[in-house]
């Protein structure tokens, strides 16, 4: 099926950034247009998430130009229910940077940045072609770059640097891959390479091109051992720009590894394993950094890099049981990781710091504030019936079905970690009694704000809250969705024959 | 480099290598050229201009930020590509205009896209060149 609707997110993010560069000094403008053109985008993608539920994978071809030769844009439910996830989590932060983001900062262009790192995003969720998904993942790198470095601080140059260095390494990885993959099957296209590749006798450099992938996307997505780079940048820039990072560019490379893996380099034991054991271990030196952390963005970037490890044990496992929960998994964790880092902004904006050790006193003083930032804290838990719960369980149930009980352990105890973690930030940032420290210098406390200056900063995290609650007391719907979703990832015939009918 | 040679050059050269610049843009799409070659030269014509009589001359010459040329020329090219959605066709599918036109030959939605690319082209050139220069001046 044939249709310009799959391109309309991208198009609507670059019409949007274009139209927020002409008027990049009225930042009232701005605000009030990436707001309104987010909720557009959450509309669009919805209506496209339907369409793609009702009548299979939709397709267009960029120019008329047909497959394998033209490049493809592919919407399949994979995709669509991505771009709905990443719709709302765009919708939220773009509330909270109306709210948080001053407007010195505003003037250095971060609405435009920021909407088209969400084209670059949601383009490479359509990416039908392996080159054009690597382009796609190139914008998300200079757009990300421009955030994280907004407003030039030492501290946020110094996170930029290493950033950005791990993450051209990892596209010159991904693109020798690429390349390699060429060389092999004369072809870019997706879906021609799936069809190719069972035809070609040397196996052996298909399995050295698919750990190339692996360890360029690995980068990206930060798993064991690439992953120090994460920690060492995400708690650097502004609290809105670190949520739209923690929740959605890991995931990038989370998505496009499902994508690889199950479309063209359908895992054999070696690789099977190799992944298997990158997760376990992402799983263990994830919980383990998060355990010593006494700064709340470095606690939940270390999370982030432990949670990775729950989505690729998913892929290493690779049961129809265990991807469907490792993509509930990816569904749940970006809403509840863009949120956490929302939750860090506020908290910030309440007391004027980051340290645990200065933090406390939340529950006497914001007892409202602590109740709504309770629900997507055991949510990441994942105490029954929220939303971490359902797709850990898919997971353990998954590994039970192919006897891995390794990293059936591994999961367990990452989740106690979190669990451990999440007590820790508990204890120490609600129950404990307020040390009472000072405020930096030109801080102006939440307190003193009017009722739509806080909205800008509670609405976007209730907005999410409800997300992660719809996920846990509609799980029968995410659960048909998801496991609809493995379904197609573990029979992929269907999408290579939209994709090329008559081959 | 404000000698007299290259000053009462630079007069000359800079409306003979804009027109070239256009000349290239417009022999694009079936020849070599195009609106990236186009604007690179552009903006060469413009660099030289500004090297032999001030950077300040060349914004009295240009009255607006070259900066403003990014967004201008990246609408264009999306124009060019929603165009043929309007027609019924996908993204960014080339539609030519009947017959042929003196100096531009015949014309299709390639020639917009090429157009904003020129003008991208042009604008991040300057903006740099821009930038720098006005850091060595303070």
């Amino acid at each position: 099926m044939n249709d310009n609707l799959i391109l309309l997110p991208i198009i609507l993010q670059l019409a949007l950034a274009l139209v927020l560069l002409f008027f990049w000094s009225r930042t009232k403008w701005q605000r009030i247009g990436s707001i309104v053109g987010n909720a557009a985008f959450l509309l669009v993608s919805i209506v496209l998430f339907i369409k793609v539920q009702k009548e299979g994978i939709l397709y267009t071809q960029a120019g008329n130009w047909d497959a394998p030769y033209g490049i493809t844009f592919v919407a399949d439910l994979f995709s669509a229910s991505m771009l709905v996830i990443t719709a709302l989590s765009g919708l939220a932060v773009s509330i909270f940077a109306a709210g948080s983001m001053s407007r010195r900062r505003s003037l250095f262009v971060f609405f435009p940045i920021y909407h088209f790192l969400l084209m670059g995003i949601s383009g490479s969720f359509v990416a039908g072609d392996l080159f054009n998904l690597y382009v796609w993942f190139e914008l998300i790198i200079v757009a990300s770059f421009g955030l994280i470095t907004l407003g030039g601080g030492r501290r946020q140059l110094e996170g930029a640097l290493k950033y950005v260095t791990l993450n051209l390494i990892a596209s010159i990885l991904f693109l020798t891959g690429i390349a390699f993959l060429y060389g092999l099957t004369g072809t870019l296209n997706m879906a021609h390479i799936a069809q190719k590749i069972p035809q070609i006798e040397n196996e052996g450099l298909i399995t050295v091109t698919a750990l190339m992938f692996f360890i360029g996307l690995g980068i990206k997505t930060a798993v064991f051992p690439m992953y120090f780079w994460l920690p060492a940048s995400y708690h650097t820039p502004l609290s809105a720009i670190s949520a739209i990072f923690g929740g959605l560019l890991t995931k990038v490379g989370v998505y496009a590894l499902f994508r690889v893996f199950s479309l063209f380099f359908l895992p054999d034991s070696f690789t099977a394993t190799v992944i298997t054991a990158v997760a376990a271990l992402t799983l263990i030196m994830g919980a383990m950094g998060a355990l010593i952390q006494k700064d709340v963005r470095k606690l939940f970037s270390w999370l982030i890099v432990c949670h990775i490890g729950f989505m690729i044990a998913g892929l290493g496992i690779y049961s129809s049981v265990a991807l469907a929960g490792a993509i509930f998994y990816l569904f749940h964790d970006i809403i509840v990781k863009t949120n956490l880092f929302m939750i860090s902004g506020l908290v910030h904006k309440l007391t004027g710091t980051f340290k645990l050790k200065k933090l406390g006193g939340l529950y006497t003083q914001y007892p409202k504030i602590t109740f709504l930032i309770a629900i997507p804290l055991f949510s990441l838990v994942g105490i029954p019936p929220l939303s971490g719960f359902w797709p850990k369980l898919l997971l353990i149930q998954g590994g039970l079905e192919v006897q891995e009980y390794l990293i059936i352990g591994a999961i367990v105890l990452g989740s106690f970690v979190t669990l451990a973690t999440i007590a820790k930030f508990w204890l120490e940032v609600i129950w404990k009694e307020y040390p009472g420290s000072d405020y930096p210098k030109h801080f102006i406390p939440f307190s003193e704000l009017n009722w739509t200056q806080k909205a800008y900063y509670t609405l976007p995290i209730a907005i999410l809250a409800l997300v992660s609650l719809y996920f846990a007391f509609g799980v029968e719907f995410v659960v048909n969705i998801v496991n609809q979703i493995a379904y197609d990832l573990m029979n992929p015939e269907q999408y290579i024959r939209v994709i090329l009918p008559d081959q | 480099m404000t000698t007299l040679i290259l000053r009462t050059a630079s007069v000359y050269l800079m409306p003979l290598l804009l027109l070239f610049s256009v000349f290239i843009l417009l022999r694009g799409h079936y020849l070599p050229g195009g609106g990236f070659v186009g604007g690179l030269i552009a903006s060469i014509a413009l660099v030289v201009y500004g090297y032999a009589n001030g950077i300040n001359q060349i914004k009295s010459f240009l009255r607006f930020h070259p900066g403003a040329l990014i967004p201008t020329g990246v609408s264009l090219s999306l124009i060019s590509g929603l165009l043929p959605m309007f027609a019924g066709k996908p993204f960014m599918t080339n539609l030519w205009l009947d017959g042929t036109y003196p100096i531009i030959g015949q014309p299709g939605t390639a020639l917009i896209f090429d157009t904003g690319v020129y003008f991208v082209v042009v604008g991040t050139a300057l903006t740099i060149i821009f930038s720098i220069a006005e850091d060595n001046e303070k």
